[in-house]
């Protein structure tokens, strides 16, 4: 079983493909960093809007490294899903395109062995890519831009906040939020698995992942009180954005963040159920389906 | 016209009651020739905002003053906001440019102390500042609250708590009022994850538009002289 | 003779259509055993079910004296095989190609050893080279060296020579010639090209339509002297049953409500005799010539025989 892990990561590691979603990532966030560096205070001024009619505020202070990664992861992991998906839709239907998997299934191992090993080597890619943007994203950008406190937009119903957490209170919001990508992602990776099972071209099962994922976040993001309701908490993708929460941080009742809390713990847990419940449900699909499979390609 | 007609009647109302009190004009003169004893300070302060949408720790500020009018407010750790106006924290400054005319608005009661009431107005109108308003503690010169109104940042109060330097009209507490607008960014800018907690019962909360910034003052040092390197 | 597989009462519908229909066939320990059958005769779906690609909707399969099904593991390590082109992985090379199976079959062999099976299928000297720049012929030579890198008892190969040129087609014979004589592996071998099948096998068997027309010794089947007969009578259920008990049982068949026997031109007389002691009505005895014609009008595809490279 490891040596068949070992093997699926041979092939993920020395197939082009894998490379584009590092490259893309390369290339996006160091675009960003490259616009901050030279113009984030229009940006600032976008977010503080008439704060600033009030406050002053040092706003090259207020750009500062872990404030980039929170811009950067911001924007990354809506486009990350698309990378995941490249490479967990092609498990198992690339194979099927390429000839090889009637090869594998010949093998001596079963094929729920050969799907879990087909999922944890997508998992461990997956791993590989938010740490690779952690390193990016994260420490380059401290790097580059500093350390400092850290401002947290947001958007919370009808009212808008900004939050300040102070500098060392951060690095574990990270490591939280990361590792809560990862089984955001891991969803991605067992939907594109799934959908991989039933075809025999790698672009059909792609595609559909991430068709489904953007449509899914199309419609948790038409922000109407009817589908804010009813339907945004059955899709699974209200909850691939579940990392914030560990930047939101509990405020006592004078208004002042308390260091080292979270605002709400329990509804990351919860979305971290329906997310792990997802993954076991997609990848419990993934599993029965391949069995039943006739592999006529 | 319609100016000098206020003021018109504002001195009559002044008037009116130095009669029956200290003349406001010493009052303000001395209240003034106290605090201007203070040639330089450097403090220690905690700040703690109140705004409704600014969720922010309490900072750890250093505040320094030079006269006749440098002043600096810096976090010592991080950032943080500083209130526009913040310059009045200085108390000087409410008496910057002796160009202005003292109006006598009575007496009132604060936390049980007697205060006099000065209305500063200044004489050239071309600058922000509209009318400074002083309640002072006539029995030791000390301002106990101001409110300021200016042309751009609207109105400001700021109330004061004295202790231990006192006798140099430092004060050791300062409550900072102003009014906020009303801050809302665009939905769909910032892809915010809903746990489910916003209710609208916070909605009437935000339509409270004032903002206050409270500081702590310790460890004033005084007169020691003051490079104006920090003030850059 | 120790049979390596056995098939008893294979079927394999997929939805209304029926790709193998109750098929049986044995191949023993040492065989080279021919497939033939036209394109869609059901050979590929048989062998994905002797391979565990695709579920048998009813029937038994035993390899090595064992349960296909219940000892799939087991048996897989034993078996090794090309279906169809092998595209094998594009971006890898042929030596890393044939090292992941190899570990795939839980071996790690020595750059020395894999280099050896890539002699064997002649790719030695391409063995760092991206399959990517492989021709159709190379690319399957490979797939034989993967199929046979953990040294299996039993090779099948499904279409091997398909879109190959001559040269390409005559190698792979050699090889399965030499894989046979050499190393005494048991190999089933399919093709839809008669001639092929003749020169390689030693056993045989005909699939048309998903059901199974023939099988025996290539020898004796392609024996000059032999020849399919169709026989029509007053009533040929009857008739077949009765035929199933004599001396001709052996290659019998009933296609389409015809009796088709194979039987030697001199026995055609006896056969006459023994349906007329029985009280049948003949109708007809028609010779149908040799089992290549047999053959070739199942088919109905023309035959064009290559030139061996011996």
């Amino acid at each position: 079983m490891l040596s068949l892990l070992q093997i699926e990561l041979y092939k993920i590691y020395r197939r082009p493909r894998t490379y584009i979603a590092f490259t893309a990532i390369t290339a996006i966030v160091l675009i960003f960093q490259f616009a901050f560096k030279s113009d984030g205070q229009s940006y600032m001024n976008l977010m503080l809007q008439n704060v600033q009619d009030n406050f002053e505020l040092d706003k090259s202070k207020a750009i500062n490294g872990y404030f980039m990664c929170y811009i950067i992861l911001n924007t990354l992991l809506v486009q990350v899903p698309i990378l995941v998906a490249l490479i967990a839709g092609d498990a198992i239907s690339g194979e099927a395109n390429m000839g090889t998997l009637r090869l594998l299934v010949t093998k001596p191992y079963s094929r729920t062995q050969l799907l879990v090993v087909k999922f944890f080597a997508s998992f461990i890619f997956t791993i590989l890519l938010l740490v690779w943007m952690a390193i990016l994203a994260l420490f380059l950008s401290l790097l580059l831009f500093g350390v400092d406190d850290m401002l947290i937009f947001r958007v919370k119903g009808e009212e808008s906040q900004i939050l300040q957490i102070t500098q060392d209170d951060i690095m574990w919001r990270y490591f939280a939020a990361f590792g809560y990508a990862t089984i955001a992602l891991t969803v991605i990776a067992s939907l594109g698995i799934l959908l991989s099972v039933y075809a025999e071209n790698s672009i059909g099962p792609i595609v559909a992942t991430v068709c489904i994922v953007l449509f899914f976040t199309i419609v948790s993001n038409i922000n109407v009180p009817i589908i804010d309701k009813n339907i945004k908490p059955w899709l699974f993708t209200s909850y691939l954005v579940g990392w914030k929460g560990f930047f939101y941080i509990g405020v006592n009742p004078e208004g002042q963040p308390i260091k080292g809390s979270l605002e709400n713990w329990a509804s990351i847990r919860n979305s971290l159920y329906i997310l792990l419940a997802h993954i076991g449900v997609f990848l419990g699909m993934a599993v029965y389906s391949f069995q039943k499979k006739d592999i006529l390609s | 016209m319609k100016k000098n007609k206020i003021y018109l009647l504002l001195i009559i109302i002044a008037l009116g009651q130095s009669a029956i009190a200290q003349d406001i004009q010493v009052i303000v003169s001395n209240t003034k020739a106290k605090i201007e004893r203070v040639k330089d300070y450097h403090a220690d302060g905690k700040m703690r905002t109140n705004v409704t949408f600014l969720k922010l720790p309490i900072a750890k500020v250093s505040l320094y003053f030079k006269n006749p009018n440098k002043f600096k407010l810096k976090s010592e750790k991080g950032m943080s906001f500083v209130p526009k106006g913040s310059m009045n924290i200085n108390l000087n400054s409410l008496f910057t440019g002796n160009d202005f005319t003292i109006i006598d608005a009575g007496n009132e009661k604060i936390d049980n102390t007697i205060v006099r009431v000065a209305k500063l107005l200044p004489n050239n109108d071309n600058g922000d500042l509209v009318l400074t308003t002083l309640y002072i503690d006539p029995v030791h010169f000390l301002i106990l609250k101001s409110k300021t109104t200016t042309k751009e940042s609207g109105t400001y109060e700021l109330v004061m708590k004295y202790e231990k330097y006192s006798d140099y009209g430092l004060p050791d507490k300062i409550l900072f009022s102003f009014n906020t607008k009303d801050y809302k960014l665009p939905k769909g800018i910032t892809f915010d994850f809903d746990d489910g907690t916003a209710n609208s019962s916070v909605t009437k909360k935000q339509k409270d538009k004032k903002g206050e910034v409270e500081i702590l003052f310790s460890n004033y040092v005084i007169n020691k002289g003051l490079s104006d390197e920090i003030f850059k | 003779m120790e049979p390596i597989i056995e098939v008893s009462q294979l079927c394999k519908n997929f939805n209304q259509f029926t790709a193998v229909d109750n098929v049986n066939f044995t191949v023993y320990k040492g065989d080279v055993f021919g497939f033939l059958g036209e394109n869609g005769a059901g050979k590929s779906t048989t062998i994905r079910m002797l391979l565990t690609l695709i579920e048998p909707t009813s029937g038994e399969i035993k390899l090595f004296g064992k349960s296909l099904q219940k000892h799939r593991k087991e048996i897989l390590h034993q078996v090794g095989a090309v279906i169809e082109r092998p595209d094998l992985y594009k971006y890898l090379s042929a030596l890393d190609n044939l090292k992941l199976f190899a570990k795939m079959s839980g071996l790690s062999l020595s750059n020395n050893n894999l280099l050896e099976q890539l002699d064997l299928v002649g790719l030695a000297d391409r063995s760092e080279s991206k399959v990517k720049t492989f021709s159709q012929g190379m690319k399957q030579r490979l797939g034989i060296a993967v199929a046979l890198v953990h040294n299996p008892e039993l090779i099948i190969l499904d279409e091997p020579t398909n879109g190959l040129d001559p040269q390409g087609i005559a190698d792979i014979r050699n090889l399965i010639l030499k894989l046979s004589h050499e190393r005494g592996k048991t190999i089933l071998v399919s093709s839809h090209l008669l001639s092929e099948i003749e020169i390689i096998a030693n056993r045989m068997l005909i699939m048309h339509k998903g059901k199974k027309i023939i099988e025996g010794e290539v020898n004796s089947l392609l024996d000059p002297s032999k020849t399919i007969v169709k026989v029509e009578t007053s009533d040929n259920n009857n008739t077949f049953e009765l035929l199933k008990t004599s001396l001709w049982s052996d290659g019998i068949k009933n296609i389409d409500n015809q009796i088709h026997l194979n039987i030697s031109k001199k026995d055609i007389p006896n056969l006459n005799r023994f349906l007329v002691e029985h009280h049948i009505d003949i109708y007809m005895i028609q010779p149908l010539h040799s089992l290549e014609n047999y053959f070739l009008n199942l088919t109905k595809t023309s035959v064009h025989v290559e030139p061996f490279a011996n």
